[in-house]
């Protein structure tokens, strides 16, 4: 509001001395807060059922178990993130799923018999092959995505018949590994620990430490705002404690680390950056949260549309993998539901239905409260008619409270 | 009973989380007048209208509304309707499919029982629609008719609720002149009925001409009251100088050009509309922009010139589109965005929250995004350098924001169309055409804006800038084309215009003849 024709440029902020106001600088932690909140309602449910079950929730075997039985869910919900993020939705994951894993079985066995490996390389090109079908509908031909993946649902179920019958069992143990294995044992157990476990758990804390630090510390040199130094210490620690935890008690395990694990995590690390840092993860966020404006601002809306949907496809065929060798054969009726799984996984985690908002490590909270859910309620006894319905409240008081907190917090 | 004031705001003051957005403020409103209400954004007249009209209940401020000697407390919209106080919102709240019978009686319907009595909704919409001057059938869909009819509907809508007290917050900011003036009229003929009305309006022009008080607003208080038919007139000088807190000298930079060579030609550029695609939306239209020159499009509504600007940017309007198009001499295409930008044109759109930002997104996000590129290598985005480009821009084109990983929805129309700025500016182009660069941006943060253009066309690009306020393209602009249905009728040079003098070029028929 000055009407000097001098623009008043303010010096550049002293590193470590923010200048904004103590209330504008909680809005701005606006995007994190809210993921600190989905991760303390992770760790109070985890807390919750410990108490519940006795202790037995956080048995070594359970834990384990735990990430056996939710990497599906985990997997889809990286690639569903995305795609709500971008302001679609994909219903067909659950089918796409029987389908490629009855392909994948399909390959393995006779009469066409290829190795394990090269049938899971087939079993990821038809996941991507589905993806491309149906985003080409999308992005291309300008179909809604519900309808599209509606269709996609009913077409890949009845595929998945077509080529598995029924059932299709006799797969190789190397194959069966992938989802009921454990990293071998290549380290000496310290006590009763697997030294394998200690070592990728003591790896992951130095790498999370070690790049924090340096954004931090790049942040500062750019004598851009960074956020409290206590603040940045306690974040740290509890995730060094938490990761801390969790790998002391599946170093106990009956097999250490779960190989399907590895895999989850690969992806989830993967993918935050491909969302987080490339210009294509920007992409995503641009055109689900203004379209036009991502449009107008030369981004290529329909590419990115098409190639998430491609990605999709791609991830649903490491659920296909991973949920066929966990059964141990290809069902036509594997997947049911999965599809739900994964997007109420996201919206757990805090993506908007509208779009524009959403984070893969939000996602995968989400799967995790669902899983310990899953578990704590089946250590309990309790009927799974009523595991369902207790889900679906938790899903609906989720997404309430964070319109709620939003609404709250929100614009005047 | 007041039987002077039909309405009296006592003391209201408006909290938001860590923002006080009114503070006291004092609104006395005579009964049967047409009272203005004039500030800069964010000075807080639409919260206090929210206030009045029970969209922020009562409760959540504090003070009294006195309606007729009546202490008021609305819980809701509906109870101030109950009481006659109608708003009608800058952004129509019309259901375009439904017709415009059902729109006039939407949550207020002609029925028998929860049955639809069609014959009562049309002859009623038909006698309000004679009422507010509009000629169009009760059922047309809404989405057929022009904004200029659709407000009509809104102020029909209003008279349905037999209003007595209407509010309207910006009515004339998207019609184009005589859908104004027709505006206008119908609310000094509703004033000779009896019809109270409040009016919130950027264009002084207007206000000086249909009000009978204006109270300004600044930064959440009640600065003054004019009465507008006293002894001496209220000029709109003396508006400014009440909404700003200081007198304006010059509302425009002082600028000295240094034209060079010829950076974008378009040569008998047609486009058709995107629908109806018979009809010429631009009709070879030819213009050029030299480097270092600030070159205005001058048209009313419907002239076609957001058309053309899109046009030319990657074809992102219309259908059918021919012409040439030259850059630096040479004849390129640019039938998508990337090629435009890889061209070096850059667009800035009218409409920021539509078209030009991702409001859910944070400042920097927005300023690099189109120019992503510059900041990635092998597609990984470098952050702290994004960071940096985007306080840079903060702070030299006086972005007002905490920090740059604010979300841009927070932030004032005027920063916000500085980030569009700053984003295109990063993009580096050599042509940028900025469609209503101050559009709904209040006075002082339009003196930035000029000085931004200014400056850009001082750094050797030529800058296009569409606008429907005559006065700012005198002010800023070294050449203008003055453009009607579609066609480029006048050229005229800083020198030799006049509003008067372009207002005959906008209004020449297609045929040259001026109507």
């Amino acid at each position: 509001m000055s009407t000097t024709t001098d623009v008043n440029v303010p010096s550049p902020t002293p590193p470590g001395t923010p200048r904004v106001p103590l209330g504008q600088r909680l809005q701005g932690l606006g995007g994190n807060a809210r993921q600190y909140g989905i991760f303390g309602a992770l760790v109070v449910i985890i807390l919750l059922f410990q108490v519940l079950t006795d202790g037995k929730l956080l048995l070594a075997n359970n834990v384990a178990a735990l990430f056996q039985q939710n990497a599906y869910v985990m997997i889809l919900a990286i690639g569903m993130v995305m795609v709500i993020v971008a302001g679609h939705i994909d219903l067909s994951v659950g089918s796409v799923v029987a389908f490629v894993g009855g392909v994948v079985a399909v390959t393995m066995r006779d009469p066409i018999g290829l190795p394990w490996i090269a049938a899971v390389l087939v079993g990821l090109a038809v996941g991507a092959m589905v993806g491309a079908w149906q985003g080409f509908w999308v992005a291309y031909v300008g179909i809604p995505a519900f309808i599209v993946t509606l269709a996609g649902m009913l077409v890949f179920r009845g595929l998945a018949l077509v080529i598995v019958g029924e059932t299709l069992a006799g797969l190789p143990p190397a194959f069966i590994r992938i989802s009921k294995g454990s990293l071998p044992p290549w380290l000496n157990y310290v006590g009763n620990m697997d030294g394998v476990t200690l070592v990728i758990g003591a790896l992951a804390v130095a790498a999370i430490v070690l790049t924090q630090v340096r954004a931090r510390r790049s942040l500062r040199r750019h004598d851009l705002h960074v956020e409290a130094l206590g603040l940045f210490v306690t974040k740290l620690a509890a995730i060094a404690v938490g990761i801390g935890i969790l790998t002391v008690i599946l170093s106990f395990s009956a097999g250490g680390t779960p190989i399907v694990l590895v895999i989850v995590g690969v992806l989830v690390v993967a993918y935050s950056f491909l969302m987080g840092r490339t210009v294509f993860g920007r992409h995503i966020y641009a055109i689900g949260g203004n379209r036009s404006a991502a449009a107008l601002s030369g981004v290529s809306t329909r590419r990115v549309d098409f190639w998430i949907f491609v990605n999709m496809g791609l991830l649903a065929g490491v659920a296909a993998i991973v949920t066929t060798a966990r059964a141990g054969a290809a069902i036509a009726a594997a997947g049911q539901n999965f599809e739900l799984d994964a997007i109420a996984a996201c919206f757990i985690g805090g993506a908007a239905v509208t779009g524009g908002i959403g984070r893969v490590s939000g996602a995968i909270v989400g799967a995790l409260i669902m899983g310990v859910l899953n578990m704590g309620l089946s250590i309990l006894s309790v009927d799974p008619a009523w595991q369902m319905a207790i889900k679906g409240f938790v899903l609906l008081l989720a997404v309430a409270f964070d319109l709620l907190n939003k609404r709250r917090a929100g614009t005047q | 009973m007041d039987t002077e004031h039909i309405l009296e705001m006592r003391g209201i003051t408006k909290t938001f989380p860590g923002v006080k957005a009114l503070a006291d403020v004092t609104l006395a409103v005579r009964r049967g007048e047409i009272h203005a209400i004039c500030g800069e954004n964010g000075a807080g007249k639409s919260t206090l209208m929210k206030v009045l009209s029970g969209i922020y209940p009562h409760g959540t401020y504090e003070g009294d509304i006195v309606l007729d000697g009546e202490v008021q407390e609305f819980r809701g919209i509906r109870d101030s309707e109950r009481r006659g106080v109608v708003i009608i919102h800058q952004e129509l709240a019309l259901s375009p499919y439904l017709s415009i019978a059902e729109n006039i009686f939407l949550g207020n319907e002609r029925a028998e029982r929860g049955v639809m009595d069609w014959n009562r909704t049309n002859a009623e919409a038909a006698r309000l629609l004679a009422r507010v001057g509009l000629a169009e059938r009760p059922d047309t869909r809404v989405s057929d008719i022009g904004v200029g009819k659709q407000q009509l509907v809104e102020i029909a809508k209003a008279l349905s609720k037999e209003v007595r007290l209407l509010i309207l917050d910006e009515p004339t900011a998207a019609l184009n002149d005589e859908d104004s003036a027709h505006l206008l009229g119908l609310i000094r003929g509703l004033r000779d009925e009896g019809i109270t009305s409040i009016i919130i309006s950027h264009k002084l022009n207007e206000i000086e001409a249909i009000a009978d008080t204006t109270t300004i607003i600044r930064d959440g208080q009640t600065i003054e009251s004019l009465d507008m038919r006293g002894s001496e007139p209220v000029t709109e000088e003396r508006i400014i100088r009440g909404m700003v807190g200081r007198p304006l000298d010059h509302r425009f930079p002082d600028h000295t050009p240094s034209i060079g060579e010829e950076v974008l030609r378009i040569e008998d550029w047609t486009v058709h509309h995107p629908v109806d695609q018979t009809r010429k939306v631009v009709d070879r239209a030819s213009l050029t922009v030299h480097r270092g020159e600030i070159v205005g499009l001058a048209g009313l509504m419907g002239a076609g010139r957001t058309e053309l600007a899109m046009s030319v940017f990657g074809r992102s309007y219309g259908t059918r589109i021919s012409g040439r198009l030259y850059k630096d001499g040479q004849e390129i295409t640019a039938t998508t965005v990337q090629q435009a930008i890889a061209h070096g044109i850059a667009y800035a759109t009218e409409d920021r929250k539509r078209f030009g930002l991702n409001l859910i997104d944070t400042v920097q996000h927005n300023v690099s995004a189109a120019a992503l590129g510059k900041l990635a290598r092998r597609g990984v985005v470098d952050r702290e350098a994004e960071s940096t480009v985007a306080e840079g821009y903060r702070q030299e084109l006086n972005i007002k924001t905490p920090t740059v990983t604010a979300l841009v929805g927070k932030l004032s129309g005027g920063n916000q169309q500085k980030v569009v700025l700053s984003k295109w500016i990063y993009a580096d182009p050599d042509v940028l055409i900025l469609d209503e660069p101050t559009r709904g941006i209040d006075v002082g943060a339009k003196y930035e804006i000029y000085t931004i253009i200014n400056r850009l066309a001082d750094a050797g690009k030529g800058v296009l800038v569409i606008s429907s306020e005559l006065p700012e393209l005198l002010g800023v602009c070294d050449r203008i084309y003055a453009l009607s249905q579609g066609r480029v009728t006048g050229e005229v040079a800083r020198a030799d215009a006049t509003q008067e003098h372009l207002m005959h070029f906008m209004t020449m028929d297609k045929d040259g003849i001026a109507r």
